[in-house]
């Protein structure tokens, strides 16, 4: 029953032209060991963090928004505003790092919602839905690999200001805990998107969608300038923008001057935010075809 | 009376509305456990709206579905516990290579590190995929990905086994090994429910067919009952001399009382719904008669034929049709 494979001129095997040959032996398709137990919550998690890992390292190239704003965003806003805003552009990049750090991890968010939403259209999530598994799990595991994109551009972020000549008030202990807080937020954030990703029919929508989104509610904040300036109805807006909030944690913990106060709220608003929209993404995963 | 839960799936009065579009309109199905069941019909018919919802994807908007033994929208997992879906379209990530297809869902169906390394590795061999294993799935024929899908959801082998067109755009060979592998599923006691537009393929697999269209089961039994209720399929006769075809025509309407075209070519005859033995009579007469015929062919009716005739005759008696 077995065929030799042909041997191609060119070297390998031709993939599009091999041909197919009758089974090699048809009862092997069978399982001889008897049906394992289901992976737990955690193990089927992993697993498609996993899956999430290994398209990162199949298409790097995803990974060329995540590197290219923070670096762009950075080096703009510094060398654009800096002389404006604070004297120098050193002076201002002592003020503007954490909120470009906010702003870098933020807009990656997007990338989960437009990613789900492309996989959702190729059919392997099928699959995934007529397997015996955690349910979130799928969605669970693909935010564990964006965890990984948000790490990444907060690194960028940070170290490229370290090299403009950036120094934390707070020390590495500091850089280290304002991260970790962006990150945590930026999670939570990604259920919107993971929920947009589900509801909004192409990954086109969800980026004009994402932009109108984020732009306003990271550039209406305290991310880039003092809003003292503002005018009263945009202070208003300001005041309640949750990246406001994240900013000053964020701008505080790298300062050195951060409170458990200032922390426990970018907690809390992220526990909200995932008590929202995880619970609306499920819903709206289980509905859809 | 059979038994209940001798079915492996048993749906009564399925309903599904996609919104102006009613897709399913009260179907009804009952699969034998342990047999291949075709499940037939045109594009459109609402066959894969049912595969979804049999396999859990999808809410029925009314009516029930039991698949081995349990209801589809309040035990999903139990369902899904049991059996494996091959869609319409390869369910399979294409950036990822199919050694990491497999790992990926081997690990998700409970298999532990180096156990679903290994099964991936004996389905890759099994299916002859194992020189193109480290290439990405997105480089590969249409052929090699569906037998790769079909590999994915053999995993551990399921109790019910849902085949969506699994032929479809598929080249002779890959179809065969397709064909060979519903097989094996079948003879080890997997139940196996597969959609097609060719009833070939029904006829070669399936032990039962349903015939479904506009959302409702319109015909349902063995392939032999099926065609022996839509009739014979064509006779088409060459005769040896052109010249003799108007004889032979009215020899052949008279044997056999049913119309005889002229085809476009001199001297070849049609004829419609002739049962074998009749038509094995009337090719023998013109021999004897001094026509001598060059060559014959009785085709089978085709999927077309059989749904048109059946489709028609759901028409004529829609008030008596209960399906």
């Amino acid at each position: 029953m077995t065929t030799a494979p042909i041997p191609s001129p060119a070297g390998g095997p031709d993939i599009t032209t091999q041909p197919a040959a009758a089974l090699h032996d048809p009862g092997s398709v069978l399982a001889r060991k008897p049906r394992p137990a289901p992976p737990g919550r955690v193990s089927a998690s992993l697993t498609f963090a996993w899956r999430a890992l290994l398209k990162i390292r199949r298409i790097p190239e995803q990974m060329s928004d995540v590197i290219a704003v923070p670096i762009v965003f950075t080096l703009l806003f510094t060398y654009l505003f800096g002389g404006a805003l604070a004297g120098s552009p050193h002076g201002y990049l002592q003020f503007l790092l954490p909120g470009t750090l906010v702003m870098a991890v933020l807009l990656a968010t997007m990338y989960t919602g437009v990613n789900l939403n492309a996989d959702l259209g190729k059919g392997v999530y099928d699959r995934f839905r007529t397997l015996r598994i955690w349910q979130p799990a799928p969605i669970v595991g693909a935010l564990v690999g964006d965890a990984l994109r948000y790490l990444l551009a907060s690194a960028l972020v940070g170290g490229l200001g370290l090299l403009l000549g950036y120094r934390p008030g707070g020390g590495a202990p500091g850089m280290l805990l304002a991260i970790a807080l962006v990150v945590v937020f930026a999670l939570a954030f990604s259920w919107v998107f993971t929920l947009l990703g589900l509801v909004v029919r192409s990954s086109n929508a969800i980026m004009s969608l994402a932009v109108v989104v984020l732009f306003p509610l990271t550039l209406a904040s305290n991310a880039f300038v003092d809003p003292h300036t503002m005018p009263g109805w945009l202070r208003a807006f300001v005041r309640v923008n949750p990246v406001t909030g994240l900013v000053t944690t964020t701008r505080a913990a790298m300062d050195g001057t951060v409170t458990p106060g200032q922390v426990g709220i970018v907690l809390a608003a992220s526990a909200a935010l995932t008590a929202i929209f995880a619970p609306l993404t499920m819903r709206a995963y289980r509905n859809h075809r | 009376m059979e038994a209940i839960s001798d079915l492996a799936v048993h749906a009564t009065g399925l309903t599904k509305r996609f919104g102006s579009t009613l897709a399913l309109d009260g179907l009804d199905l009952a699969v034998p456990a342990g047999t291949v069941y075709g499940f037939l019909g045109p594009n459109g018919a609402g066959k894969t709206t049912t595969l979804r919802i049999l396999a859990t994807l999808l809410r029925p908007d009314a009516g029930t579905a039991r698949v081995l033994g349990h209801d589809v929208v309040r035990e999903p997992e139990a369902v899904r516990a049991r059996i494996s879906l091959t869609g319409q379209f390869a369910c399979l990530d294409e950036d990822l290579t199919a050694r990491e297809n497999l790992r990926i869902l081997a690990r998700l169906v409970g298999n532990r590190g180096r156990a679903a390394h290994a099964r991936a590795q004996e389905l890759l061999d099994a299916f002859n995929l194992a020189d193109v294993t480290d290439r990405p799935v997105k480089t590969w024929s249409g052929g090699m990905r569906r037998r790769l899908d079909l590999a994915a959801s053999l995993i551990t082998t399921p109790d019910l086994l849902f085949l969506d067109e699994p032929s479809t755009g598929l080249d002779p060979a890959s179809r065969l090994q397709v064909w060979d592998t519903v097989q094996a599923l079948a003879d080890a006691g997997t139940t196996v429910l597969l959609t097609t537009q060719y009833l070939d393929e029904a006829d070669r697999l399936a032990s039962r067919i349903a015939v479904i269209d506009h959302g409702r089961v319109i015909a349902e039994g063995t392939p032999g009952e099926l065609k022996a209720e839509t009739g014979a399929g064509h006779l088409h006769i060459q005769l040896a001399s052109p010249g003799q075809g108007e004889q032979a025509q009215a020899a052949l309407a008279h044997l056999l009382d049913l119309p005889v075209h002229p085809d476009t070519e001199p001297g070849s005859l049609s004829v419609a719904g002739p049962a074998a033995d009749q038509a094995a009579l009337a090719v023998a007469h013109l021999e004897c008669n001094g026509i001598p015929v060059a060559a014959f062919a009785l085709a089978r009716p085709s999927l077309d034929e059989v749904f048109l005739a059946l489709t028609a005759r759901i028409q004529d008696s829609s008030k008596e049709h209960a399906a």
